[in-house]
């Protein structure tokens, strides 16, 4: 559809003057800043890897599969985060839940993401419904092989385990219930 | 003519009896429905078709709307009737609006009580309505999610706690009941009692406790129940053959041809990366209607089989061998170009009833293109019991009018390879008495069932070619073993019992290594380029008289009726 010319606002570029055409004054109001830098008390360098740096909780790392208060993978296998997710590397295959889980009647067999083809944009964890996959803090993930970058569902859980355990990554939402699309409505 | 009005649209009816869908759908208003179905009697219980009506009197001339919304698919049309659906804001605001009296616009605008009506009714099926979206099978192609996002409320009123009554996976062997879902339309109810006539479902309680059920010991188990899932608007009744097997919104539609029997059903062929995952019924009032059967739509998993022959084969002392097909095609054409010369009248060209009438032609080409000689023969005609016809009564005897035939010939086009046959020599020779004094044989075109290919009294010559989709006894004998394909796996044409022939295109690629018969036809004849079926359906077009019918390059998708002649 085209932009109807009502909507543009065009932006005339600022004239500049004679100092600032020299250049010399903003080169020097730059180079205030990293000298200032070098005596700065605040300025610390971080000492990798033998310290390492705790990420803000919204750090968008490793995924994780998170479980439910009866130790069960939290998804329901909805394919939601497969399908939001830009670079295809969610794979699911679901199957009907076991019978004696009595609140859902889905669940996935298996629950694949290839971490090297993931771009960490975090929309699969938006697009979950029942806050089943999340983004851990964990950031330095290394292997050897391609293989070994693929994370089933296990892997996944493991995740979980090793990042609740930790206390790196508390259950950000709704700890342990199956979430909105299994709520029972208000009010009961 | 006898004109209604929809939404101010004049709209010319004609002789045909509508209801107010119907002539809404004419004038190109489409009207929110559930319950109601072309095939199936007229209940008007799921309120959504709710529209604003009115008459002309004939007296004097003056329109009178009625004070109340009516059901749309209940209330029919005359001259003069005007209809205001709850889109009447999105009229084309061109065309002179309808003298309307001024107690109807008291309210408000035209289309104000009918747009209410359709969210009050929304939000009313929404009460018991689980919204479990993520998890349904149905999400992506629900009518209830696509009306409530049309016409409906964002939000729901409702404070007390939805009825859960317990799902019913024993409804049947093939069909699931998520009891929860189910919006009370009974269309399910009413095909199981007027289109396979077997009843076997029933509405049980009264009110918000209604639930769909069957009779005790009397689950759903006939020919067509597959076809309740296709009706259900919502995720009630689930296929178990497809349940929790992908999204909708992942699968590739293209329109087919049931090949299960001569019926020739138009089907939809739902696929997602080459692996078809679900039929459904494609409506076709030439074909065969608004249903399918279930051996047809349960019929597709001898595609996706892991048994199917996977790459040409050629014996070699003794024993079948992997050949590519860069070796094999030279060789079949110099061994028939030889047997041909040796002993024309002593080599046979079976074609398969599951050929379409593209590959037929290339085929029968291909052989006469050898010697006037060769014999064309009609392959096995696979023909199981007697015709299936619906709806049957309760000791499952046939009822007129008949409304559904399942046939007993299992093969999607015998009427147009022998139409092929005709042609090139003026008849046809079935398989049973072309069995003795044969040098070669090439038999063209695979079978989804093994025990279709019956071939009783044969004897294999030493030249003999086998295409078929599966291993069989036959191809155990031959010289050349060659894989096939499937219908899902082609484009081409096949004509039903009845002379109608319909085109089809394709929907899933063959495994790597398997070639399409036509393909296969094109190379044998020594042609360069790419195989295309629509150039060859033109070719066939110009050749034979029969088909001229075909030459067309867009046919309609209801498929083109030949009057046949008597074979």
């Amino acid at each position: 559809m085209p932009i109807p010319e009502s909507d543009v606002t065009w932006v005339a570029e600022a004239r500049l003057g004679f100092w600032e055409q020299l250049y010399i004054p903003s080169m020097l109001d730059g180079l205030k800043t990293t000298i200032g830098h070098i005596f700065s008390p605040q300025v610390k360098t971080e000492q990798y890897p033998e310290q390492e740096p705790k990420m803000p909780a919204n750090y968008r790392g490793v995924h994780r599969l998170n479980r439910d208060h009866d130790n069960r993978v939290k998804c329901v296998a909805c394919y939601m985060c497969a399908t939001a997710c830009p670079a295809h590397c969610i794979d699911i295959v679901a199957a009907p839940a076991p019978t004696e889980w009595k609140d859902r009647e889905k669940y996935p067999e298996t629950f694949v993401i290839d971490e090297l083809r993931c771009i960490y944009c975090g929309m699969c964890e938006e697009a979950c419904p029942v806050d089943a996959i999340e983004l851990t803090t964990l950031y330095d993930l290394t292997g050897l092989s391609r293989e070994e970058m693929i994370f089933d569902k296990e892997k996944l859980l493991s995740v979980f385990d090793q990042t609740t355990k930790a206390g790196t990554d508390p259950v950000r939402t709704r700890a342990g219930r199956l979430g909105a699309a299994s709520d029972a409505p208000p009010g009961t | 003519m006898p004109t209604v009005y929809v939404n101010d649209k004049p709209v010319e009816i004609g002789t045909q009896k509508l209801n107010c869908v119907q002539a809404a759908e004419l004038a190109g208003q489409f009207v929110p429905h559930y319950c109601w179905h072309e095939a199936l009697s007229v209940v008007a219980s799921c309120r959504m078709c709710l529209v604003e009506v009115g008459d002309v009197n004939p007296k004097d001339g003056v329109l009178t709307m009625q004070p109340k919304v009516v059901p749309g698919c209940q209330t029919p049309v005359r001259d003069g009737t005007t209809i205001v659906t709850g889109d009447y804001e999105k009229r084309d605001a061109s065309v002179p609006a309808r003298p309307y009296d001024a107690n109807y616009l008291k309210v408000g605008p035209p289309g104000t009580r009918a747009k209410k009506a359709q969210a009050d009714t929304l939000e009313g099926l929404l009460i018991n309505h689980p919204l479990d979206c993520p998890v349904c099978d149905k999400a992506g192609e629900c009518k209830l999610q696509d009306f409530s996002f049309k016409y409906g409320r964002s939000e729901s009123r409702m404070v007390d706690v939805k009825n859960t009554p317990a799902n019913k996976p024993g409804l049947s062997s093939k069909i699931t009941l998520f009891t929860d879902r189910c919006i009370m339309c009974t269309r399910c109810v009413r095909f199981t009692r007027e289109i396979s006539g077997t009843a076997e479902l029933m509405v049980n309680g009264r009110g918000h406790h209604e639930e769909i059920d069957t009779f005790p010991g009397r689950p759903l188990e006939n020919k067509l129940a597959g076809n309740v899932v296709d009706l259900c608007p919502v995720g009630a009744l689930g296929s178990k053959d497809f349940l929790y097997k992908q999204r909708v919104w992942y699968l590739k539609e293209s329109s087919g041809v049931c090949s299960g029997c001569s019926t020739g059903c138009s089907i939809h062929v739902d696929s997602n990366k080459d692996i078809v995952y679900r039929l459904r019924a494609r409506t076709n009032p030439e074909a065969q209607g608004h249903f399918i059967c279930d051996e047809g739509r349960y019929g597709y998993h001898f595609a996706n089989s892991t048994e199917r022959l996977q790459r040409p084969m050629a014996k070699a002392d003794g024993a079948l061998k992997p050949a590519p097909w860069n070796v094999v095609t030279p060789q079949l054409k110099q061994a028939f170009a030889k047997a041909a010369t040796d002993n024309a009248k002593s080599v046979i060209g079976v074609l398969s009833p599951f050929l379409t009438v593209e590959e037929a032609f290339l085929f029968a080409t291909y052989f006469k293109g050898l010697s006037a000689d060769v014999r064309l023969v009609l392959g096995p005609v696979p023909v199981v019991g007697q015709d299936d016809k619906y709806p049957k009564d309760v000791k499952g005897n046939a009822v007129e009018p008949t409304k559904f035939v399942i046939r007993a010939e299992k093969c999607p086009n015998r009427r147009g390879v022998e139409a092929i046959l005709k042609h090139f020599q003026g008849s046809v020779i079935p398989l049973a008495s072309a069995t003795t004094g044969i040098t070669a044989a090439w038999f063209a075109g695979g079978y989804p069932d093994k025990a279709a290919v019956d071939v009783a009294g044969w004897k294999s010559p030493a030249l003999l070619v086998v295409q078929d989709i599966f291993a069989t006894p036959l191809s155990a004998d031959a010289t050349f073993v060659l894989p096939a394909t499937t219908s899902f796996e082609k484009d081409g044409t096949y004509v039903n019992h009845a002379g109608l022939a319909q085109t089809f295109v394709r929907s899933v690629k063959p495994p790597t290594e398997i070639r399409t018969e036509l393909q296969l036809a094109f190379d044998m004849l020594g042609r360069k380029g790419l195989v295309q079926a629509a150039a060859i359906r033109a070719e066939l077009a110009k050749a034979v008289p029969f088909f001229a019918g075909l030459a067309a390059k867009e046919l309609p998708t209801n498929g083109v009726r030949f009057e046949l002649p008597t074979v």
